[in-house]
C-alpha cells in the first residue's frame, strides 16, 4: 500500500529512506552527533537512534541557533539525514541544507507536511520524497 | 506571495559588491523563499553564532566567505568562539582543534566583526536599542533582545547570521514585525509567593518550563509580581530558549512590550491558557537533575556568561572558603566581564577559593573538559539541559549558593526549604 502526502519543498531534492519519527522537536546542537548520525538528546525519545540516512520525521527544530552548523557538518561527513519532514518552516533545516548546497553541492531534501498528516507517519515505514515535496509512503512493506 | 528583491538587493545578487556578498544575498534570498516573506529589510546591527568551531564545514564555510573577502556592513558582534584564545592550554583542549577554531576567530575578525567573543552581548557596549531591527544568533541573546529590550530579530541559525551582516539583508518576516510579536500563550503564575520569585534559583526554573509550554510561540506571563533583575531575566530567557526555542517572552509589568497584558497580546485572544503553579515549578526543577546521589566533580557558573554583577554576587561568598579538593570550580564568561571584575576586586576571591575563569567560549562549546569529569553541579538551566548530550555528563541544578556550599563540601548540599510542599 502506498499513499501520496502533498508537501511544500523548502528544499527540494530527491530522496528515498526508512522513516524515523517523533512528535517532538529536537535540538541539533546536543541532540544529534555529527560523526555518527545518532540522536543523543538523552531527554528525546529518538535518543540513541541512530538518523543518518533516514528520512527524519520531527515537527520543528529546537533550541540551539547551532543547530544548523551541526546538520551542515553531519551533511559533510556522510552522516546527515536523507531528508526531513517537519510541520513548521523549518529556518534551521532549510537553511543547512541550503548552504550544504552552496558548499558542497549536496543539499538534503527538505519538506514540510500538514499536522494531520505527520500525525500518520511512523517509524520505519518507507518515506519516497519527491523534488515537488510529495512524500510516497508505502506502509505495508515495513523494512 | 513571491519575492521582490530591491535594485541593491539584486545587485548585490549579481555580484556587484563582490563574490562573498553574492554568495550571502543568494542564501538569504533563497531563505526568504523559504519563509514565505515579499521582500527584504534592512538590520542595523548583527550578532553571529556561526564563529563557533563545530568542525570542518563551518571552518570551510567562514573560509570560504573570508577568502571570497566578505565584509560586514553593519556593527556586527561574535558570540563565543570554539576556544578560549588565550587559556586553553590549561585545559584539555586538543591542539589540533585549537588550531582550527583559531582559524575560524581569524576569519570572523577578518570580515570586521567585532571580537566580543560572548553569549551575552547584550551585556556590552554594543547592547541594541528598543525597535532596532537586527540579525541575531545565539538562542540566549535573541530571546533577551526580543523579550527584556524589545529589539526585533528573528531566530537566525548559524550561517545565516553572518549573511545578514555582510548583505545589510534580511527577510521581512517573523518577529520583525509588529503583528508577530502578539502573544500566543497565556501563561498565569497562580499562588506563586514573593519569596520564591525574589531568589534567583526561581528564573532558570521558570525560563525551563515556559520554553516546554511555549514550544516557539510568543508567551505572555501574569503574575510576576516582584521586579526582576537583568541577570534573573538573562537566565529565564536562556532556559527558555533552550527548552522550547523561545524567542520572545513577554512578562506583564516587567518587559517593554508587556505594559499590559492587553498590548502584550496585541488585542487578541491567546490560543492557549496554562496556569503555573508551585507544583508545576517543582516537577520543572526536578528535571534540570540528572544526576542521582551526591558525587560531585565540578561546579560551572556562567551560561549565559558571567556578568559583572554576577561576579559581585559570587565573590563575598567566597571568601576565607576553599573548595574541596575534589571538586573544580569554574566560572565561564567574556573577557571583557573577567577584566571588569578583576578590576573591581571580584576575580581574586575566587581564585583564593580555587576557582578558574575561562573566557571566548563555554564548557559545551570547546572540548576543554577530562572525560573523568562525570557529574557537573550549575544555576545554569542552559548549561543543565546541554551537558547530557553534548558532554555525556551529568548534572545537578542548584541555586548559586548551594553551588559554592557544595563546593566546599565536596558533595551535593542543596537548600530545599524554597521547594519543600
Amino acid at each position: 500500500m502506498a499513499r501520496v502526502i502533498k508537501g511544500r519543498a523548502l528544499v527540494g531534492g530527491e530522496a528515498e529512506a526508512e522513516s524515523l519519527v517523533a512528535d517532538e522537536p529536537l535540538s541539533f546542537w546536543g541532540g544529534y552527533d555529527q560523526r555518527t548520525g545518532e540522536i543523543i538528546d538523552r531527554r528525546h525519545p529518538l535518543s540513541g537512534q541512530i538518523a543518518a540516512a533516514r528520512a527524519l520525521a520531527l515537527p520543528a527544530s529546537r533550541g540551539s541557533s547551532t543547530t544548523t552548523a551541526v546538520l551542515l557538518e553531519a551533511v559533510r561527513s556522510g552522516k546527515a539525514p536523507a531528508a526531513i519532514v517537519t510541520v513548521a518552516v523549518d529556518y534551521f533545516f532549510s537553511l543547512a541544507s541550503i548552504v550544504a548546497g552552496e558548499m558542497y553541492g549536496k543539499s538534503i531534501p527538505i519538506v514540510a507536511i500538514a499536522p494531520e498528516d505527520f500525525a500518520t507517519l511512523r517509524t520505519g515505514q518507507r518515506i519516497q520524497v519527491c523534488r515537488d515535496g510529495a512524500l510516497i509512503v508505502r506502509t505495508g512493506d515495513v523494512v | 506571495m513571491s519575492l521582490m528583491l530591491s535594485a541593491d538587493d539584486h545587485a548585490q545578487l549579481d555580484g556587484g559588491r563582490g563574490p562573498a556578498a553574492q554568495m550571502a544575498m543568494r542564501i538569504i534570498a533563497r531563505m526568504a523563499e523559504v519563509c514565505g516573506a515579499d521582500s527584504l529589510m534592512d538590520i542595523t546591527g548583527a550578532h553571529i553564532d556561526s564563529a563557533l568551531f563545530q568542525g570542518d564545514a563551518t571552518l570551510e564555510f567562514a573560509e570560504r566567505l573570508a577568502g571570497l573577502g566578505a565584509r560586514v556592513i553593519v556593527p556586527t558582534t561574535l558570540n563565543v568562539s570554539g576556544v578560549d584564545e588565550h587559556g586553553w592550554r590549561e585545559w584539555a583542549t586538543p591542539p589540533e582543534w585549537a588550531a582550527k577554531a583559531l582559524r575560524q576567530m581569524a576569519a570572523y575578525q577578518s570580515m570586521g566583526a567585532v571580537p566580543t567573543w560572548t553569549c551575552a552581548p547584550y551585556q556590552t557596549e554594543w547592547r541594541p536599542k528598543f525597535g532596532q531591527q537586527i540579525a541575531w544568533g545565539e538562542s540566549n541573546a535573541i530571546c533577551f533582545a526580543n523579550s527584556v529590550i524589545g529589539a526585533r530579530t528573528e531566530r537566525y541559525p548559524d550561517l545565516m547570521d553572518i549573511c545578514a551582516a555582510i548583505t545589510g539583508r534580511v527577510p521581512a518576516t517573523g518577529l520583525h514585525l509588529t503583528e508577530n510579536r502578539a502573544g500566543q500563550v497565556q501563561m498565569r503564575l497562580v499562588d506563586v509567593p514573593r519569596r520564591a520569585q525574589e531568589v534567583d534559583e526561581f528564573y532558570p526554573v521558570l525560563g525551563h518550563l515556559i520554553g516546554k509550554i511555549a514550544q516557539g510561540r510568543v508567551s505572555v506571563i501574569e503574575g510576576v509580581i516582584v521586579a526582576p533583575s537583568e541577570d534573573q531575566l538573562k537566565a529565564l530567557c536562556a532556559a527558555a530558549a533552550a527548552s522550547g526555542a523561545a524567542a520572545l517572552i513577554h512578562i506583564v509589568g516587567v518587559t517593554p512590550e508587556a505594559l499590559t497584558a492587553e498590548s502584550a497580546f496585541q488585542k487578541r485572544a491567546p490560543q492557549q491558557t496554562v496556569v503555573i503553579t508551585m507544583d508545576s515549578l517543582r516537577a520543572a526543577r526536578g528535571e534540570l537533575t540528572t544526576a542521582v546521589g551526591d558525587k560531585l566533580d565540578m561546579i560551572v557558573l556562567g551560561s549565559p556568561h558571567f556578568s559583572l554583577a554576577e561576579f559581585k554576587k559570587l565573590a563575598p561568598m567566597l571568601e576565607g572558603k576553599r573548595r574541596h579538593p575534589d571538586v573544580q570550580f569554574l566560572v565561564t564568561t567574556s573577557r571583557l566581564m573577567a577584566d571588569l571584575a578583576d578590576q573591581a576586586g571580584r576575580l581574586a576571591p575566587l581564585k583564593q577559593f580555587g576557582g578558574k575563569v575561562t573566557v571566548d567560549t563555554c564548557i559545551l562549546t570547546t572540548p576543554m573538559l577530562r572525560p573523568e569529569i562525570k557529574t557537573l553541579m550549575t544555576n545554569s538551566a542552559k548549561y543543565a539541559y546541554y551537558s547530557p548530550g553534548l558532554l555525556n555528563a551529568q548534572v545537578v541544578f542548584g541555586s548559586l549558593e548551594d553551588c559554592v556550599r557544595s563546593a566546599v563540601a565536596g558533595r551535593v548540599v542543596k537548600d530545599e526549604s524554597l521547594w519543600r510542599e
